[in-house]
């Protein structure tokens, strides 16, 4: 790297980055690692994409048509872990290393070097992950929830998948503390805790969450290794131990999870809806509370994932009930960005459309969480569409969709040029009808007893699945009108100007488009 | 305000963490391979421990140069003691995946197991009566004696309190710049940190040899071995630090007033101490 250096400058930092490969290698600049987290998630993207359009490829018609069937659970397995660890969690690890120190008037991230090597961590598992794939006996194939004794049965791809998970785990645990550090300590004077954006209270308590939980999936999957190898017996009813105590473990983990993958949605939400309705956010402290609030409900409804499984009847209740008390601050949320947009002056730019889109479409999952979220009518939906359904609302359409609403709206800001608006448009309405099609029939078949993760099924599902497949693969192929639209405005384009959206507020709308390398080294007042 | 003296140091670049990654590669690939039976595994895991290690110590070495070189501000310091305290809380969530798992055997499935549940009474096994600590029910025959708290633990929960006082000794006369004291508090805190090691040792010697208490003796075992070994490859990391902190104290690192390096340590010390308690009273004494 040394051909870089340049004259030292001892007072003030370079205020422009290294040339060459090196810059990318050892940064530890946030825009830099903001810019890394978000290219490697796009990546990820595409690739358990082209997993998923696989699945829906053999779904497309009855019968065993394209692919052997441990292939198609491989591949069912491999897109959610890819799409959960690969595509989302790094893509708002992103988003928050761009924004959260140009949000809160901090010169970087408060841990620059861990940074890093929370970033570089995260191309290593997937390298041990999807390596897997490729070796005798096959990747994961039994559910990315990797349930004990069926993962056990996995061949010599087990120990790496386990590895995998540890080495992304550490990549989210870093990355995380460093986040909490930064939104802790590095606020400019004035940044009090209930002046931040709500993107950066989103992400303190997401980042909570990762750190509390990532190390119990680390445990589990500790546990399934000794199991295999070790001779211990913690899911062995031989030995005294259970299987099912693998599940209430990984659910410990596992429904935090969920929310550490839509709370930083909120965030963006929450930043994108108030500038193109030209309102300020209706209800900012009752959208803190109420993202604390969920955080806290996630450790204590875990239950709900494993109604069939077979637990008492009081436990049964508790999680019922508590499940069903998470819609309330959801509710709250919802309610306050549609009285954020009540009577405001709007726009619908890319941004604000995915934004909108977001709170109907997460609507729908929400609700057909709370329906899943009763213990009696589970034991029904359990493991059919229904509950594929329900998650890819959530996920795809809610956590995706503020993704895209987010790299739309700070686009410009990153690259200093404006995105092509009409592409863009294309890109929201393909995605938003093809995302129903491809998801809407798939409570249908849920609720016709159409099991998940099975490549063949009963001649009466094939209208509906013909449809959801024709909508995946138009899904699938509008995504490559947003990779257009990225490339081509990181290329050029219209000049943004400092503020780029009319109603924009916030610090981050102070600087320059682009952002020069190093900003707020010295820390704005916040009145 | 962009002047050094007020500025928050932002490292230009940082190579270690990248040189790791090879390591850390190799290290999960080789111990794969091993696993899987392969003959390259070791090697490669050696070859990436290695590179794992030499990351760390040089990771820690530059930390340390800037830090001596007096490159860190106040908020730097914060930075850190929030780092260390987040990542000792993420330890404690992992230390709380395995009480889990011990308290669930207790619990819940243990009880199930010997007839409390009679769906699993009627299909797995028919009436066998369990009690803590048990290998479980297909191992019924199995000859094997569980580790009480008398007197290995006992000798080990008075070495770890012993080791926390001489901490804070040491911490107390960080404080009030007495530097003999500094020493001789640290050194005693690594030597019972060294003794209690030894103990285990001994009583991990102890319980395959003469209890027939293994890692595999079922769900007991398991327990055991896996909540009280992750604790001692804990303690170990934590004298390795106090040491490290030892040998900085002797070069002169540290002031009264900024000394953040061996305050992290001691947080990671009495963490693993607080461990140990938890671990002594659910693991040994009931």
């Amino acid at each position: 790297m040394s051909s870089t250096t340049h004259d030292a400058h001892h007072d003030h930092h370079d205020h422009a980055p290294p040339k060459g490969m090196t810059r990318w290698l050892f940064t530890t600049n946030h825009k830099d690692l903001g810019v890394l987290y978000m290219v490697f998630a796009l990546i990820m993207f595409f690739v358990g994409g082209a997993m998923a359009m696989v699945i829906r490829a053999e779904l497309f018609q009855p019968g065993l048509n394209l692919v052997d069937p441990h292939f198609f659970n491989q591949m069912t397995t491999m897109h959610a872990l890819v799409m959960i660890f690969g595509a989302v969690m790094p893509a708002f690890t992103g988003l928050a290393n761009w924004l959260i120190p140009v949000q809160i008037g901090a010169p970087d991230m408060a841990l620059p070097r861990v940074n890093n090597w929370a970033f570089w961590l995260l191309p290593a598992g997937f390298v041990l992950l999807l390596l897997t794939l490729f070796m005798p006996g096959g990747g994961p194939a039994g559910g990315w929830t990797m349930y004990p004794p069926l993962v056990l049965q996995l061949g010599d791809a087990f120990p790496f998948l386990i590895f995998a998970v540890h080495v992304l785990g550490i990549s989210s645990i870093m990355g995380s503390i460093n986040i909490v550090a930064t939104i802790l300590n590095m606020r400019a004077p004035g940044m009090t805790l209930m002046k931040m954006p709500l993107f950066v209270w989103a992400w303190l308590i997401t980042a909570f969450l990762i750190v509390a939980v990532m190390p119990v999936l680390a445990g589990a999957v500790t546990m399934l290794l000794t199991d295999q190898y070790f001779g211990t017996s913690f899911f062995s009813a031989a030995g005294g131990g259970d299987p099912v105590m693998f599940q209430h473990i990984f659910w410990f983990f596992g429904h935090p999870e969920v929310y550490i993958l839509i709370l930083p949605a909120f965030g963006i939400v929450s930043a994108i809806i108030p500038t193109f309705a030209r309102k300020p956010l209706f209800g900012y402290s009752s959208m803190v509370y109420a993202t604390a609030s969920i955080a806290f409900l996630s450790f204590i409804v875990w239950g709900h994932h494993m109604f069939s499984v077979g637990m008492p009847l009081a436990g049964q209740l508790f999680f019922m009930y508590a499940t069903m008390l998470v819609a309330v601050p959801t509710g709250v949320k919802i309610f306050n960005w549609m009285a954020t947009m009540w009577q405001g002056s709007m726009t619908f730019e890319t941004p604000m459309l995915f934004a909108i889109a977001f709170v109907i479409l997460f609507t729908i999952g929400g609700l057909s969480g709370v329906m899943l979220a009763l213990a009696p009518v589970d034991l029904q939906y359990h493991d059919t569409y229904f509950v594929v359904a329900h998650f890819h609302y959530v996920l795809v359409s809610g956590a995706i969709f503020s993704i895209m609403a987010g790299v739309y709206y700070w686009l410009p800001k990153w690259t200093g040029h404006m995105y092509d608006e009409r592409l863009g448009k294309w890109h929201f309405w393909l995605s938003m009808v093809s995302v129903n099609v491809l998801f809407f029939p798939q409570h249908f078949l849920g609720l016709a007893g159409m099991p998940r993760r099975i490549p063949d099924y009963a001649l009466q599902f094939a209208e509906f699945n013909m449809i959801s497949s024709i909508g995946g693969f138009a899904f699938g192929l509008s995504q490559l009108i947003f990779l257009w639209v990225i490339i081509k405005c990181v290329r050029g384009g219209e000049k943004a100007s400092d503020q780029v959206w009319e109603g924009a507020k916030g610090l981050e709308w102070t600087l320059p488009s682009p952002a020069p390398y190093h900003t707020f080294e010295t820390p704005p007042v916040v009145k | 305000m962009s002047q050094a003296q007020g500025a928050y140091y932002v490292p230009h670049d940082s190579r270690w963490p990248v040189f790791g990654i090879p390591g850390m590669v190799l290290l999960a690939a080789g111990f794969s391979l091993y696993l899987n039976g392969g003959s390259w595994g070791m090697p490669l895991m050696v070859v990436g421990a290695i590179i794992t290690l030499i990351m760390t110590v040089m990771w820690f070495r530059d930390v340390v140069n800037e830090s001596v070189a007096g490159k860190y501000n106040t908020q730097v310091d914060a930075s850190f003691r929030q780092g260390m305290a987040w990542f000792i809380f993420s330890e404690v969530m992992f230390f709380g995946a395995f009480f889990g798992a011990l308290f669930y055997a207790r619990v819940f499935s243990i009880p199930w197991l010997g007839g409390d549940d009679p769906a699993t009474a009627r299909y797995l096994w028919d009436s066998v009566a369990l009690s803590w600590p048990t290998a479980g029910p297909g191992f019924l025959d199995l000859d094997y004696q569980a580790m009480g708290p008398l007197w290995l633990p006992t000798i080990n929960t008075l070495i770890l309190l012993t080791s926390g006082v001489t901490l804070t000794y040491a911490h107390h006369a960080m404080k009030e710049n007495h530097r003999n004291k500094v020493i001789a508090g640290l050194a005693a805190t690594v030597l019972l940190g060294f003794i209690f090691m030894c103990v285990q040792s001994y009583e991990y010697v102890h319980a395959y040899q003469d209890l027939n208490l293994r890692l595999d003796t079922g769900i007991y075992g398991s327990t055991f071995f896996m909540l009280t070994g992750f604790h001692g490859l804990h303690v170990t990391l934590g004298a390795v630090a106090l040491l490290v902190m030892l040998i900085r104290v002797i070069k002169g690192h540290f002031t009264a007033d900024d000394h953040f390096g061996f305050e992290a340590a001691a947080w990671y010390w009495h963490f693993v101490d607080v461990v140990w308690l938890g671990l002594f009273v659910f693991v040994y004494l009931i």
